[in-house]
């Protein structure tokens, strides 16, 4: 069997291991374009800043991919020949497969902002984008950022690195407000304040405006503020790859559509990753999911069903992580950014420090667990998930939160504060009590 | 030359934003200071001490007056341009550094006559310390534990948002000063042996030598306690606390290689190899390293109890060689004449047999491991980056593997720099060791044979 996978990111090349392993015999084959070999796409970030090299964002080196047969193919996938069950390339003979799994990313999202097209602007996804960025930054002194998201402060890091002036274009009231209840977006906001970012909440791109050699000179708001910049970085999202699906019998909608086991329409072709859209996605899942774990997981799910294994996708309780300037976040289940009906939430914050725990629960009964937000706090996932999939009470959970501690030695712990704002909310709930303490002097004391 | 291939990818090309005006004044007094002590080394005797005690000041004071401005700021993990600095990359000052260090050691080792007039001043304090005129080994001393506080205070700046960080620094800072430095002067100073509580066989391999164990008994009980304390440290306290704990205990809380490392080291740490043929040389190294100490010990205390006529006077000459190739060109010359282009620990990855048995102890006889938290990884490298011992640590996070090596020194910096709260140094019950997260289904490809 020839498997021919399109897109070396981490769907695709999870894609590969899992089948090597399924399927020692597999003939397996990456065809990528934008490197030769597997990166971290979230480790972009570190190459403009000069903390690591373009070695070290390899997630294997590359005597990995001849010695696990995985044949990489460093080229342009230009066209599919469905009837014929061949990729055509740019570069290269047409590569026939048996099966062939559409691995091909997303790319930054653009809403048709007159003047989008001026040298200067553009988004953080691929590459060739960090590239691009460290070229045409420098000698900027001021850059706008537009997109209040995850990518949005990763921009604005990267840039004061290199201290540029960065003001940032937040639609929202506050940061990251489809995600983040406004608690959570306070802590995130202070860390854009303390390294220097101007942030403008409720404010919208209308125009970028261009100089005569055709760059950008400055951005105008649609409240029609100009603001002067001399780059420009899109972070308003992204929007699945299709170039290669248009014209033949795979059905789109946004994304490639594909079912349960993430088969297209069309038999014997997979979608995974940033670029698929899932047709039926259970209640509180997104159709399309662009995220580093998740594409992990859909690449190692439809493995399972291209070795012969039919796997429905099912990817459990939701987990992301990320870190806005120093200050760390992670996220378990689903906490709604505001509120739901028949849900509550307990939110808890160091007076002093930049630390908050959310637990969002079921209103009544036995209030099951629902989701976690952590900052400045490390939480331990296998805790999390197990709370998660059982809906554990919220108070099992608060008298247990010691177990989920996964913060370093001797860093100091909250679970006794975090129980008492706990019982101050709620002076009519019998008192809890903490079941379970982190760390080995802890245990020995106990 | 193969080995030059992992050097020549180069991070993003831009330039390095200029130091800001007062960082540079204080990289002034660094480079006056360093410029005095020049001055002192070539200077006549009149201006000798002044030019001696003008240059330490002001290296001290600019050194941390430096760490201040640039890590005094916010707090957290500050690594901009680490890789495009050229101090930090193998560039021009990085060499230049190199190269002075390098040849401090040559002196020192080959050449002592030519520091005499930097040991002349540290006269007064090595007779108020240890009763005695300094020599080059008190200056070496001296200046050793100066570099562990000094770079022990910007470790101390750099890394004070984690408690561990700040704990482990103190430590090292408080093992050199205390036990490396004060002690032994002191001992000195009673008439009794120079003795390190900090330094075991096998990396003190004579301690345990017949010949140095004949020496220290001649001291009295004080000689017969030093014998007991090194036997009891080899082959009872190492074993235990690296059951509980792991080779940190020792190779970053105690050891001064160690300290210095940690502390003058840590703007090299991620000049570390961490490709797989590097782990193989490491491997085949250190252990060799090990295993002659120990038959060497053993024929000795063989030849020993046979009265001299199985090796005659071979323990001499042994000591004298081992301690030039090993104790000299690779501890000193190499491990840290070379920091600035090899990294802080090539003497504690390639060659320290102690390190060795340690490692030997943390992969197969301890609690200690680094946990990887579910599947929060990303792949992004910080931690291999980090890693002043060459491990790949990304390698066992992304596949959701606790990390359990043999080389590890346990310095938890994978951990302070993940961007993701994913790595934990943890010392849990030893069942489950090596399980996996169930929450990231590990391949099960070769990655590290």
């Amino acid at each position: 069997m020839h498997l021919v996978i399109i897109g070396n990111g981490i769907a695709g090349v999870t894609c590969a291991q899992t089948l090597r392993r399924l399927r020692p015999e597999a003939r397996i084959t990456l065809v990528s374009a934008e490197s030769a070999h597997h990166f971290s796409r979230p480790a972009l970030m570190y190459l403009y800043m000069g903390h690591l090299r373009w070695p070290d964002v390899k997630p294997f080196e590359d005597w990995y991919w001849p010695e696990n047969r995985l044949e990489l193919v460093h080229d342009q996938a230009t066209g599919l020949d469905v009837a014929g069950k061949r990729v055509l390339l740019a570069r290269h003979p047409p590569l026939a497969y048996d099966a062939l799994l559409l691995a091909t990313g997303a790319r930054t999202r653009y809403y048709d902002w007159p003047g989008q097209h001026l040298q200067g602007v553009q988004g953080l996804v691929t590459k060739a984008d960090v590239e691009r960025m460290s070229q045409a930054t420098q000698g900027v002194r001021q850059a706008v950022v537009v997109g209040g998201g995850l990518i949005g402060v990763e921009l604005a890091e990267m840039l004061r690195a290199r201290r540029l002036e960065v003001t940032m274009l937040v639609r929202d009231q506050h940061y990251w407000g489809s995600v983040l209840p406004p608690e959570e977006a306070a802590l995130v906001d202070e860390q854009l304040r303390r390294h220097g970012v101007r942030v403008r909440y409720a404010t919208e791109l209308a125009e970028v405006l261009g100089d005569a050699a055709g760059r950008v000179r400055a951005v105008r708001t649609a409240a029609d503020e100009e603001l002067p910049c001399q780059w420009l970085g899109v972070a308003t999202g992204v929007v699945p790859n299709l170039d290669l699906t248009a014209g033949t019998a795979i059905e789109t909608d946004r994304g490639i559509l594909v079912d349960e086991l993430l088969q297209t329409s069309v038999p014997g072709i997979y979608a995974a990753g940033d670029c698929a859209q899932r047709r039926n996605p259970p209640p509180g899942e997104a159709a399309i999911e662009p995220l580093w774990y998740t594409g992990r997981m859909q690449g190692e799910t439809v493995a399972h069903t291209i070795g012969g294994q039919p796997t429905p996708y099912r990817r459990g309780p939701w987990f992301n992580s990320a870190k806005f300037f120093d200050l760390e976040y992670q996220t378990y289940g689903q906490v709604p950014a505001g509120p739901v009906e028949g849900q509550s939430s307990f939110w808890w914050q160091h007076p002093s420090a930049p630390l908050g725990l959310r637990l969002h629960y079921r209103t009544g009964g036995e209030q099951a667990l629902l989701g976690l937000n952590a900052l400045g706090l490390r939480l331990r996932h296998e805790v999390c998930d197990a709370w998660l999939r059982a809906g554990a009470p919220l108070r099992t959970v608060l008298e247990q939160l010691g177990a989920a501690n996964f913060d370093p030695e001797f860093f100091p712990q909250h679970e006794a504060s975090i129980v008492a704002a706990y019982s101050r909310q709620h002076p009519d709930e019998p008192p809890l009590t903490l079941r379970r303490r982190k760390g080995l002097l802890a245990r020995m004391l106990s | 030359m193969s080995f030059l291939a992992a050097y020549s990818d180069q991070p993003l090309a831009h330039p390095t934003p200029e130091p800001s005006a007062a960082e540079r004044l204080w990289l002034a007094l660094v480079a006056l200071g360093l410029l005095a002590l020049g001055v002192a080394a070539l200077a006549p005797a009149g201006l000798r001490d002044t030019a001696f005690w003008l240059g330490l000041g002001l290296l001290s004071a600019g050194a941390l007056g430096w760490s201040w401005r640039k890590f005094g700021g916010s707090r957290g993990v500050r690594h901009n341009f680490l890789w495009s600095r050229a101090s930090t990359s193998r560039g021009a000052v990085a060499w230049a550094a190199g190269v002075a260090l390098t040849g401090f050691y040559v002196v020192l080792y080959w050449w002592p006559a030519y520091l005499e007039n930097l040991i002349r001043p540290l006269d007064g304090l090595s007779q108020l310390l240890r009763g005695r005129a300094a020599d080059q080994w008190f200056l070496y001393g001296s200046f050793y534990t100066l570099a562990v506080l000094l770079m022990g205070g910007r470790a101390l700046l750099k890394y004070r948002h984690s408690p561990y960080q700040r704990v482990r620094t103190a430590s090292v800072m408080f093992f050199q000063l205390g036990l490396a430095w004060l002690l032994p002067g002191v001992l000195l100073a009673l008439q009794q042996p120079e003795f390190y509580f900090t330094y075991f066989w096998p990396l003190k391999y004579d301690y345990l030598f017949p010949g140095g164990v004949q020496s220290l008994l001649q001291n009295g009980h004080l000689g017969a306690f030093m014998v007991g304390w090194g036997i009891i440290m080899s082959f009872v306290a190492t074993p235990v606390l690296t059951y509980f704990f792991g080779k940190r205990w020792y190779c970053s809380w105690v050891c001064g290689c160690g300290g210095l490392a940690e502390t003058a080291g840590d703007p090299y740490r991620h000049l570390s190899d961490k490709r797989r043929e590097a782990w193989r040389y490491e491997v085949s190294i250190v252990y060799t390293v090990l295993g002659f100490i120990v038959v060497t010990t053993a024929l000795l205390w063989l030849n020993a109890a046979r009265g001299g006529a199985l090796l005659g006077r071979f323990s001499d000459e042994f000591a004298q060689t081992y301690g030039f190739f090993i104790g000299s060109i690779f501890a000193g010359v190499v491990g840290v004449g070379f920091y600035p282009i090899l990294g802080s620990r090539v003497w504690c990855r390639y060659g320290c047999p102690m390190a060795a048995y340690l490692g030997l102890l943390q992969k197969h006889f301890s609690r200690f491991r680094i946990t990887t938290n579910g599947g929060q990884c990303i792949s992004c490298g910080n931690c291999s980056n980090v890693c002043e011992m060459g491990i790949d640590v990304k390698q066992y996070a992304q596949r959701g593997e606790p990390i359990i090596r043999a080389a590890c020194v346990g310095c938890g910096l994978c951990s302070t720099a993940c961007p993701r709260g994913v790595l934990n140094l943890e010392n849990g019950p030893r069942e489950g060791r090596y399980q996996p997260s169930q929450l990231i289904h590990a391949d099960s490809l070769r990655i590290l044979s």
